[in-house]
């Protein structure tokens, strides 16, 4: 990869794109971060589209939850026109857009994802190479780090708000899924759905801006009782914080599954075991 | 006992090359080990910098094998078979051979407000509870060895000097931003002159640091919420400035 040499390496460093003296294999973790990121974005991103086989009665995909519309015709496996919060996509929805509800509520674990402090390591490793790896030359381009372009990512805590309020939908669908028809019973769907909030929940309350706002911003942790409980909040969120990065990966492997899990249920391809 | 290879820099700000070394070498010997006895054996006047050989002293910090690491705390049979390289640190001009010229930390070090302690207690003491004092407590075991201003980006490629005070000094801001007797406020400071915003938290820092000290997740990424509390988050700004709430 090294194309140019700098005249005067001095120290027997060069400059130019990848270089380095590692020996060991620094460009792995960036290529399975790469192909981890674009395998399951893209899939969720594809089934973001179609729009079809996001409900199993009583699952419901989280590519789908929580629905605002949903199409009232047309799109097989679709959530129930009840099901949704307002019922039928609108007659002004845009033709060539497909009516899928992905593109609301989820939406938003989209903006929560992008700004999050790993996956912008992630990217800004994997994509950008800004580093492609430590003690590896990235391209020489003009470096503004998060001063400029990159300010918007300051807002993470908004995104953090939106997260938070899809995590109290998907705890509502995943009780949901403990009755169908009205009947209370369970599902290895409703176990698939209630992981999924857990492990969304774990990724969340591990969440940099959820650590400050609940207590991290704070100097004195012992000065009174709701420093106290800050404390003790702020401590479980460290030990969710330093797992951060694990959680991200299986929550989000987790909810491509559920959604994949779903879709195949709600196509007949494979049989819910449960007991109703 | 076994012979292994070294391929070490040599020269100083001018140029220079790789020289070979061969040496033998036994079990439980360390990088540093290994430049002694070619210091001993083939040529005395290589410069290298090193106190301690405990770990501790932060002086023999250099690049093994193209990452930044204590040569006194790299053991030979911790790195794979066949030629180590060796080679001076990348973010500091050059001295000579494996010594480079770390004095621009020392200036950034200065450039930092000291702490500023509130009033005692009326009896004359000053009080901090454990739980205040357990995060900053991680911040104070950092021995200086520089090799998380080496390896971060900013510096290293981008050469943002200028810009950014680097990873030890956003630890050191954090450890007095966070401490509980401080009454400095650094905000504008960390944000302004010693560039929070220039870090892209990518952790290559927190991952060559031989104190373990999570210096993104726990330093850098906290200063740079409580920036976003200062200038960037609107909400923050309307309860300060309209309802005039700290
Ligand atoms: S996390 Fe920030 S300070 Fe640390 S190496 Fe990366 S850019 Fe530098
Ligand atoms: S923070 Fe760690 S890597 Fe950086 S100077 Fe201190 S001990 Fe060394
Ligand atoms: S979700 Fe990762 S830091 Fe907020
Ligand atoms: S010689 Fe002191 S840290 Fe290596």
């Amino acid at each position: 990869m090294t194309t140019a040499t700098a005249p005067r390496a001095i120290g027997g460093h060069k400059d130019s794109f990848g270089a380095t003296t590692r020996s060991d294999r620094w460009w792995q973790g960036g290529a399975l971060t790469a192909a981890g990121l674009i395998f399951f974005f893209g899939y969720l991103t594809v089934r973001a589209f179609q729009g079809t086989w996001l409900w199993a009665n009583p699952y419901i995909s989280p590519t789908g939850a929580p629905p605002l519309f949903t199409p009232a015709s047309g799109y097989a496996g679709a959530i129930p026109v009840s099901h949704a919060w307002l019922g039928a996509f609108p007659a002004w929805w845009p033709r060539f857009l497909p009516q899928s509800p992905a593109f609301f509520f989820p939406g938003l674990a989209i903006a929560f994802r992008f700004t999050c402090y790993y996956y912008r390591k992630a990217y800004y490793r994997a994509f950008a190479a800004s580093p492609p790896a430590c003690a590896v030359a990235g391209p020489r381009l003009k470096y503004r780090g998060e001063t400029a372009l990159l300010l918007f990512q300051n807002l993470h805590r908004y995104a953090l708000y939106g997260a938070l309020f899809l995590l109290v939908c998907l705890w509502y669908e995943a009780f949901s899924a403990f009755f169908k028809n009205g009947q209370f019973g369970m599902g290895v769907g409703t176990l698939v759905m209630v992981l999924n909030a857990a492990l969304l929940s774990g990724y969340t309350f591990g969440c940099h801006s959820w650590r400050h706002l609940i207590g991290g911003r704070k100097d004195c942790f012992s000065c009174d009782a709701g420093s106290k409980r800050a404390h003790g909040i702020w401590k479980k969120s460290t030990w969710l914080n330093s797992r951060h990065m694990l959680l991200a990966w299986l929550s989000l492997f987790w909810v491509a599954f559920t959604d994949f899990y779903v879709m195949m249920v709600s196509r007949g391809v494979i049989t819910d075991l449960n007991t109703w | 006992m076994a012979q292994r290879t070294f391929k070490i820099w040599r020269g100083d700000s001018e140029g220079g090359e790789f020289v070979d070394y061969t040496v033998e070498v036994g079990p439980g010997m360390v990088v540093l080990d290994a430049i002694h006895r070619i210091q001993a054996e083939h040529s005395s006047e290589l410069a290298c910098r090193w106190n301690c050989k405990a770990g501790k002293c932060g002086s023999c910090s250099m690049e093994i094998n193209g990452k930044p690491r204590l040569s006194c705390m790299t053991r030979l049979n911790s790195l794979p078979e066949g030629t180590v390289t060796i080679q001076p640190l990348k973010a500091f001009p050059l001295v000579k051979d494996l010594v480079t010229d770390v004095s621009w930390n020392f200036e950034q070090n200065k450039r930092i407000a000291p702490l500023k302690p509130k009033a005692r207690d009326a009896d004359g003491n000053h009080r901090m509870m454990q739980e205040d004092v357990d995060r900053v407590q991680e911040f104070r075991k950092c021995i200086e060895c520089f090799l998380c201003q080496d390896v971060c980006h900013v510096l290293r490629d981008h050469k943002k000097h200028e810009k950014f005070v680097g990873p030890r000094f956003m630890v050191r801001l954090a450890q007095l931003e966070m401490h509980p007797l401080d009454t400095d406020d650094r905000i504008e400071k960390i944000r302004k002159e010693f560039g929070s915003g220039w870090c892209n938290i990518t952790r290559c820092c927190t991952e060559v640091c031989p104190e373990h000290i999570g210096i993104t997740d726990n330093a850098i990424i906290p200063l740079k919420e409580r920036v976003v509390d200062r200038y960037y988050d609107p909400v923050a700004w309307f309860i300060r400035k309209v309802l005039g709430r700290k």
